[in-house]
């Protein structure tokens, strides 16, 4: 399934945000979005969920399946969140309630949308832990997310977002919070995912390191607007857009150093 | 895919894990089914009633050594004065009330006493202290329980309200309220309702706990409202409920703005969390975002609050019940206070301190209850 974006703004309380974004992800696509801080990264997320801020006007497309998000009512678009479109946050240690347990949280939206009974859904939180490789998933489920690491959250995460079998995940900066050796199994999760389950993920991330390990396509913003898009490839080795060029040359010397024997 | 490569990278999360969350209990502990997570509840609990019940003690020790702390002479305080100039009656008087004793030995004579559910005899009522009590203490429960329910009902939601029409014209009209429902001293507020509502309006009924004409209902609980709906007499219910409502509603004034900021201002943190954004991303719908991610996490800082309020709302019973002319444990306290009336003073201060220790632990056992971590910990 694929997400197209098409000259979406986005203006929150007044202030432009988005000045027209087009993008697009394909099932089975991992797609890149870079760019500064503040450039609209994460406002592009939250937009294809609506989710955006009280006071925030929207225009252009969100298409899934040739449905336009931006014009479903209400109703409608809850039930297209966590079923066909899920998000990953970049803070695991935030992203995840506290005080209910795992399992909960895993299983609440799953028999919310899909109508799963109480023990089946448990079973299938089980094998979601499994799926994200969390130790021991069998008791797991009924811990709370303090009792787990930044990186073994993350994957609760992720396992979250996954429990409807969606269509599209967003993942905002998932890996930004942890540390480098964490971050690249988290990236090989993802991918691993995309490939397997045919999922379109858009990942979103600061770090072109990042980039060149796990994105099929990858597009630069800048200032609201996408700057440049194409295959990882080209962008990262000939970069067209003068801004992305900067973008590349602030990277550390021994430039990208993730596992990419995976691809 | 790389179900072989990943797990070379997994020691450091793993080990992470285990290191940060279980670390007071051994390893082994994790590998527990889903009544693993029930049982901490269970220890949380017991070890909260045992520090509850050493605190009772305490409260003994305090209430007893502070009212013999009190300068004054119980003697001359109870005795007319022809019998204050006779040395054997004096003498007898304080032989009879235990006066006589080294004060170690009072104590184990009162704490003996108290065992027996004996509080000793009012010198001011020639009554034991604890028909004393048992007659005035649900008077002054059912006045505080109820200002307690109010506040508690009437502060969250307000709160809750405020926080989710943030800046519109209720949120404001909810924030002023409350500062008012602050800033009036609950002895004013207490004197102007009786004024307004009693003599001007005549729209509350007057003082007291029911209806003159009435006899109170039969005692169960020493609740009119409860007693008379338990026997059925709803002439009685309605007068107890009428007579209630007033003091009770100024009493909770204070509490109920109280609670309508905390909320309102807790709420609004919780709103603004990562996990609250998480929840509407999953499609909940928009109850369980509101209860489960909203309201629970913001339970937290309202219970703390809440409690305190409480104690503070004890202490303007004495105010309001000598307003409505309340026949509860604030006026009997203040009538054996000014008559040294100690075994009266005694009970009334076990009474006070216990009330503030079951205020505690419900505090302490519902934190743990609102968040796990409290007891997973
Ligand atoms: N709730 C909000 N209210 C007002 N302005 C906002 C809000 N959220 C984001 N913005 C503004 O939108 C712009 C884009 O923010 P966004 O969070 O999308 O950037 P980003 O690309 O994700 O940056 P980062 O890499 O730091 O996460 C910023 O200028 C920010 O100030
Ligand atoms: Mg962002």
């Amino acid at each position: 399934m694929t997400l197209t974006i098409s000259g979406l703004t986005v203006s929150i309380g007044g202030a432009e945000i988005l000045r027209g974004v087009d993008l697009e992800v394909g099932a089975g696509r991992v797609h890149g979005l870079a760019g500064e801080s503040g450039s609209g990264k994460t406002v592009t997320g939250l937009a294809v969920l609506g989710l955006l801020p009280h006071g925030s006007r929207t225009a252009g497309r969100i298409e899934l399946e040739g449905r336009d998000l931006l014009a479903m009512p209400a109703k409608r678009l809850n039930a297209v969140r966590g079923a066909e479109i899920a998000m990953v946050f970049q803070d695991p240690a935030t992203s995840l309630h506290p005080m209910v347990t795992v399992g909960v949280q895993l299983t609440e939206h799953m028999r919310h949308h899909l109508g799963v009974g109480r023990k089946e859904a448990r079973d299938r939180a089980v094998g979601l832990l499994a799926k994200v490789r969390i130790p021991s998933p069998g008791t797991a489920v009924d811990r709370y997310p303090h009792q787990f690491s930044g990186g073994m959250r993350q994957r609760i995460a992720i396992a979250v977002a996954l429990a409807c079998e969606p269509k599209v995940l967003i993942a905002d900066e998932p890996t930004t919070a942890l540390d480098v050796t964490v971050q690249a199994g988290i990236l090989r999760l993802l991918r691993g995912l995309c490939d397997d389950l045919g999922l379109a993920v858009l990942l979103v991330t600061h770090d072109l390191g990042v980039m060149s390990a796990v994105a099929d396509e990858v597009s630069v913003m800048k200032d609201g607007l996408v700057v440049e898009t194409g295959p990882r490839g080209q962008v990262l080795t000939e970069p067209r857009h003068a801004y992305t060029r900067v973008l590349l040359e602030s990277l550390p010397g021994d430039g990208p150093k993730l596992p990419q024997e995976e691809r | 895919m790389s179900p072989t490569s990943a797990p070379s990278n997994e020691p450091g999360p793993g080990t992470a894990a285990q290191g940060a969350t279980t670390a007071p209990a051994p390893p082994g502990r994790t590998g527990r089914g889903p009544r693993g997570s029930r049982r901490p509840l269970a220890r949380f609990l017991a070890r909260r009633v045992a520090v509850a019940l050493l605190l009772a003690v305490a409260i003994t020790l305090v209430t007893f050594v502070l009212t013999n702390l009190v300068p004054g002479d119980p003697v001359s305080a109870n005795l007319g004065q022809q019998a204050l100039g006779d040395p054997a009656i004096v003498a007898q008087w304080r032989a009879d009330h235990g006066l006589d004793r080294p004060l170690p030995e009072q104590y184990l004579l009162h704490l003996e006493g108290l065992l027996h559910g004996d509080l000793g005899m009012s010198q001011q009522s020639h009554r034991p202290v604890r028909d004393d009590l048992a007659e005035f203490v649900p008077a002054t429960l059912e006045l505080a329980g109820t200002a307690i329910l109010i506040s508690l009902v009437l502060g969250v939601a307000f709160g809750v309200i405020a926080a989710l029409r943030r800046d519109r014209l209720s949120d404001h009209v909810l924030r002023i309220a409350s500062l008012i429902g602050i800033s009036v001293p609950t002895f004013w507020l207490a004197l102007v309702a009786f004024y307004v509502f009693f003599f001007r309006l005549q729209i509350t009924p007057g003082s007291g706990r029911i209806d003159p004409g009435m006899s109170p209902p039969p005692q169960v609980t020493g609740l009119y409202t409860v007693d008379s709906a338990l026997s059925g007499q709803w002439d009685v219910f309605a007068s107890a409920v009428g007579h209630l409502l007033a003091p009770a509603l100024v009493l909770a004034l204070y509490t109920i703005g109280l609670l309508t900021r905390f909320t309102r201002s807790a709420v609004l943190e919780v709103l603004g969390q990562d996990y609250v954004r998480a929840a509407r991303a999953k499609g909940l719908p928009g109850r369980v975002v509101l209860f489960r991610y909203v309201l629970r996490p913001a339970l937290v800082p309202i219970i703390t609050v809440a409690g305190l309020a409480f104690g503070s709302l004890l202490s303007g019973t004495v105010l309001v019940e000598a307003v409505f002319a309340w026949p509860g444990v604030g006026q009997y306290a203040y009538k054996s206070a000014t008559t040294l009336d100690l075994p009266a003073v005694m009970g009334v201060g076990l009474v006070v301190g216990l009330v503030y220790l079951v205020i505690n632990l419900v505090v302490d056992v519902l934190y743990g209850v609102v968040d796990p971590r409290v007891r997973v910990s």
